[in-house]
């Protein structure tokens, strides 16, 4: 068998970064189905891509702006609406620290 | 501790300037101060889903128009990028910023330490949206919970990063110094150190000295101020100095300068080295910044705080320590120019603006400058009346505070309450002739040697004129009449 | 049956007061009520207002005063667009209670012709998906077999339109998403150029990648619909400013003169022997017609799946880190800090495709891996695009089978990377931001639809149309309808 992609412990790393908790089985899962994921990207690999630019923006352009002329902003309620959690004019958030 | 000399520090400034366009980076909101929570907020600077970005021309124009005035190249194209971390200020848990094809590059700021000028370089100046604010209930340290106000995430803000080229606490808070001169002269920034519009992070490592390679970097915030820069700095060189000087290693990481109890405290994060995951922005277009706009920007320059400092000092014959001050801003250089040249004597022009009009007006505070009731030719009729005698120098002073007052020209208080100098010999010689007959016992005690007294006389004189007598003439008199009681 | 006519025909007998708007709309809700407790196309169904929308249409109509081909005209939205005051879920439990303030400027714009809006449609979780099954509702089923899936990701939206639950619908296609269940479905279905048609208020999968377009029961349908939601927007820095033709008006130009490129290497091993068949029918049949077809290379488009499959994860976990429970959707009970908090609202509220590619994406944006995976992939994205830049030098359109085979049983793919090959003929159009519609081509012996695909250059969406229109009306396939109970 080709030797894996990706750990366990790479699993974990990445799990963090996106901020997702994962349960024992879940990481298990989720490791064989990205390295067999992984492993079909590998292909890539085989293509030669020296000096060929990469593709940014499918369709090209350039110096998209705005001018620089206020538009209303949408009224307290509306932005505080759905928040899952708020102190009057806020939003409310758990403890920041970690222990 | 060992001698200072053994290790030398290698310091990097990071500093952030919120620019002072009318509305956001990437949306309409606007980015005025002071408003109730989450009311200059919408969904794309809230993050919202399906909303999307659109830079905003004059936050470019003003990179563009800083980098040119600190010797930056502008970049022929440049590229937003999403920098990635969580955190429950940033709205989309992305932070769009720039990251390999910035605004511009190497540049120079020329700034002076204790007499010696040295040049510092610039590594790279950059564009980028601010967060949201924080209100922890309590100490961040202690806080269950944590209030957040998206009003200020969008708004646009100027990255300036310096090379690790500063070798020193002055040095560093020069280079600030020089650095929010700037950006206030250009009008992109009102550097607020206090209220968050200009703020310094520090980059510092310890190195021996004669060593090349560079040492572990401590990462500084919190700092508000040139003071607590400084400060921070100085605190920081000699825990550092201590730790190696008892072979510890230096840790990488992110402190916080305490104000309160004067030291750095680590930031506890476990999350030490920071995994942005830049690439660049898709929902934004490279901008290509072509030469036309550049040279359409560079005419806008105006006169900046160096070159303005020297000319002040060599046409004007100001001292060095005058010149920095009337420079610190473009609204006080152009208020005493504007002076200078209604009363050509500026070394008195810069004595009153300096001492008189900045007691009463901050003057770093382009606002308020220009709100100031006493315009430069409120002055020039001031010191005018001074010059021709018709007022003394400290009525003068009384005139100063009731025209900042109420708007009025000199010439018309001093005309309403009669506070024209009396000059007239006849009316000053009777004064002095009555306060020496009045006054026997002092001018006893003057004659015995209480040097002092004579200062009583002169005070008396001048209750007797009301303060109006002509300071010079009731002195000669006085020194004429003295000998002869 | 006023529900099952076309767009166009509904149109025509709303303008000769054949019928009105309201009964139109009645229509279409009693046939949501009576069969889509079966086919489960809607997530949401918008009655009140609904009808609402009717009586205004119905007086306009009365007073003369239309405003356009789609005044009154029941249509209905994938539950990714975002609609004020309408929750808007992405199929997601994530954002189960979101309700957004604003509408997507593609629903702003549907609203201003006058179209009646029934409800939001079910779709895969976040668009990522090929079948409908991984929305976290339930699965939407095929009208032309309730035991198979629909396609995906904007099942919803196709099996609307084919079983008659509304007039037309809006999708969206970022690997496939309209053009495979319009195959699968039996109906026409379009993905515009990249920049043909906003992205503001389409909530993000893959910001390079996205793209809105319409689902017919035929072509003038589509081309109705597009053309009321095409145009640069400049709330969408990627939108293109390029005038939008009268799409309807250019339908029966025919194709007599244009070349059609026929790509080797869209029929592979594997696929379905009926679909390659019909494929090669209508491209005889387009010969009849007077198109002259010759043989083109796509060289890379094996390689364009997995550069898919590095771009778009890539994007995706960074436009789904927003979803963190701050400020809207879920929130995760009892967490112990702001780290537990999104790690736990993450993962209950996104589904098992939707993590994997969250994670797939962020290993490829994370610190070393950035050039191998993400760089690569977007230099392999510039070779996909050049092949159809070399192609279209000498050819018109495209012709190809939409998909390698047809709709599959429920269940049957549960092997992501199997699933991830229906999008093997779709995938390339979206890497080069080219337009591309599939239009119905035939049945299998069981019954089941087998989708053309015709892929333009960029914004020649009227050429596309107008061949699928002259190969609809040799063929007919369109007027079939499934037989629902």
């Amino acid at each position: 068998m080709a030797e894996p992609k990706i750990s366990l412990k790479d699993v974990e790393h990445v799990a963090r970064l996106a901020r997702l908790e994962l349960s024992e089985a879940d990481k298990e899962r989720m490791r064989r189905e990205l390295d067999s994921i992984l492993s079909y990207i590998d292909k890539l690999r085989a293509l030669d891509t020296e000096g060929v630019e990469p593709t940014a923006h499918a369709i090209p352009m350039t110096n998209v702006m705005r001018d620089d002329m206020p538009r209303p902003s949408l009224p307290q309620e509306d932005m505080l609406a759905n928040a899952p959690e708020r102190s009057g004019e806020f939003f409310r958030v758990p403890r920041i620290i970690e222990e | 501790m060992s001698a200072p000399s053994t290790y030398e520090a290698v310091i990097g400034l990071e500093v952030h300037a919120q620019l002072l366009t009318r509305t956001k980076m990437f949306c309409g909101c606007s980015t005025a101060f002071g408003a109730a929570p989450n009311t200059q907020t919408c969904p794309v600077c809230q993050g919202m889903p399906g909303t999307l970005p659109v830079i905003n021309r004059r936050a470019v124009e003003f990179g563009i128009k800083t980098a040119l005035a600190i010797g930056c190249a502008p970049n022929a194209l440049n590229r937003f990028a999403r920098k990635h971390y969580y955190y429950p200020d940033m709205p989309k848990n992305y932070q769009i910023s720039q990251y390999e094809e910035p605004l511009a590059v190497h540049g120079r700021l020329d700034i002076e330490v204790g007499g010696a000028a040295r040049t510092v370089g610039i590594e790279r100046l950059h564009l980028e949206e601010d967060v949201g604010k924080l209100i922890h209930e309590g100490a961040l340290e202690s806080a269950q919970s944590s209030n957040v106000d998206f009003n200020r995430a969008g708004v646009p803000l100027m990255e300036i990063v310096s090379k690790p080229d500063l070798r020193s606490s002055e040095e560093a808070a020069a280079y600030l110094k020089a650095l929010r001169a700037i950006v206030i002269y250009l009008g992109v920034c009102d550097g607020n150190m206090e209220e968050g519009s200009l703020r310094c992070d520090a980059n510092i490592s310890l190195r021996k000295r004669g060593a090349t390679e560079f040492g572990t970097k401590v990462e500084i915030k919190n700092m508000n101020s040139f003071r607590n820069v400084q400060h921070a700095l100085e605190y920081e060189i000699t825990r550092q100095t201590r730790a190696l000087d008892a072979g510890e290693r230096i840790v990488q990481e992110t402190r916080l300068w305490d104000p309160d109890k004067s030291v750095t405290v680590s930031m506890r994060s476990k999350e030490f080295a920071h995994d942005y995951r830049y690439f660049p922005e898709p929902d934004l277009t490279p901008l290509g910044v072509e030469a036309t706009w550049v040279d359409e920007i560079r005419a806008t320059l105006p006169e900046l705080p160096a070159a303005r400092r020297r000319r002040f000092i060599e046409a004007y014959g100001l001292s060095p320590y005058e010149a920095d001050l009337l420079t610190q801003s473009r609204a006080l250089a152009d208020y005493f120019e504007e002076a200078s040249e209604g009363f050509p004597k500026p070394k008195v022009v810069a004595n009153w603006v300096l001492n008189e009009l900045l007691r009463e007006v901050p003057g770093d505070d382009e606002k308020a400058l220009a709100a100031c009731r006493i315009r430069p030719a409120h002055l020039v009729g001031l010191l005018t009346l001074i010059e021709d005698g018709t007022i003394s120098g400290k009525i003068a002073k009384d005139v100063f505070e009731k025209m900042y007052r109420s708007g009025e020209t000199a010439q018309a208080i001093v005309s309403r309450e009669g506070l024209t100098q009396v000059l007239d010999e006849d009316i000053l010689r009777r004064a002095v002739d009555q306060v020496l007959r009045e006054h026997a016992k002092v001018v006893e005690d003057y004659k015995n040697g209480k040097k002092a007294a004579r200062g009583f006389l002169v005070g008396q004189v001048m209750k007797s004129t009301q303060g109006k007598g002509n300071p010079a003439a009731v002195n000669r008199l006085l020194d004429e009449k003295l000998p002869k009681v | 049956m006023l529900a099952s006519l076309t767009v166009h025909e509904l149109g025509a007998r709303f303008r000769r007061g054949e019928a009105t708007p309201s009964q139109a709309a009645q229509a279409y809700l009693e046939r949501i009520d009576a069969l889509d407790p079966q086919v489960r196309a809607y997530l949401t169904v918008t009655r009140e207002e609904a009808l609402k929308q009717a009586a205004a249409a119905d007086l306009r109509f009365k007073s003369a005063t239309p405003l356009g081909p789609l005044d009154g005209v029941p249509i209905g939205l994938k539950d990714v667009l975002c609609t004020r005051g309408i929750r808007t879920t992405c199929g997601s439990k994530i954002l189960e209670t979101f309700v957004p303030p604003y509408d997507a400027t593609v629903v702003a714009r549907l609203r201003e012709a006058g179209a009646v809006v029934l409800g939001k449609l079910n779709m895969d979780e976040f668009a990522m998906g090929s079948s409908t099954e991984n929305s976290a509702y339930f699965s939407t089923r095929n009208p032309w077999d309730l035991a198979r899936v629909p396609g995906g990701s904007s099942g919803g939206s196709a099996a609307a339109v084919s079983a008659d639950l509304a007039a037309a619908t809006l999708g969206t296609d970022t690997g496939g998403s309209i053009r495979q269940p319009a195959a699968f479905c039996g109906n026409v279905g379009l993905k515009p150029t990249y920049g043909r048609v906003s992205r503001y208020g389409l909530i993000a999968f893959a910001s390079s990648l996205d793209q809105i377009g319409p689902f017919g029961k035929d072509v003038e349908d589509a081309a109705l619909m597009l053309r009321a939601i095409a145009g640069h927007d400049p709330l969408d820095s990627t939108s293109v400013d390029v005038p939008v033709p009268d799409y309807a008006a250019e339908l029966g130009k025919g194709i007599a003169g244009l070349t059609l490129g026929v790509p080797a290497e869209y029929f592979i091993e594997g696929m379905d022997p009926e679909v390659k068949a019909a494929t090669r029918a209508a491209i005889a049949a387009l010969e009849k017609l007077g198109a002259r077809t010759q043989p083109v290379s796509l060289p890379h488009t094996e390689y364009g799946l997995a550069a898919y499959y590095l771009i778009a994860p890539a994007e995706c976990s960074s436009n789904l880190a927003r979803y963190d429970g701050v400020k809207y959707g879920l929130r995760a009970p009892k967490a112990r800090n702001i780290v537990d908090m999104y790690s736990k609202t993450r993962a209950q509220g996104f589904g098992r495709e939707v993590k994997r590619r969250v994670m797939l994406g962020t290993y490829a944006l994370s610190a070393g891996y950035y050039d191998a995976y993400y760089g690569k992939a977007q230099r392999v994205r510039t070779l996909v695009r050049r092949d159809f830049q070399q192609a279209f030098e000498r050819v018109d359109l495209i012709v190809a089978p939409t998909t390698p085979n047809v709709a599959f049983k429920m269940g049957e793919k549960e092997d992501p990377l199997q699933m991830y090959l229906n999008d093997v003929f779709t995938i390339p159009v979206n890497l080069a931001g080219l337009p591309g519609l599939s239009v119905p081509a035939g049945f299998t012996r069981t019954g089941l639809p087998i989708g053309l695909q015709l892929i333009g250059r960029p914004f020649e969406e009227a050429t596309l149309l107008r061949a699928a229109h002259a190969y609809e009306r040799a063929t007919e396939w369109h007027k079939r309808k499934p037989a629902l109970p």
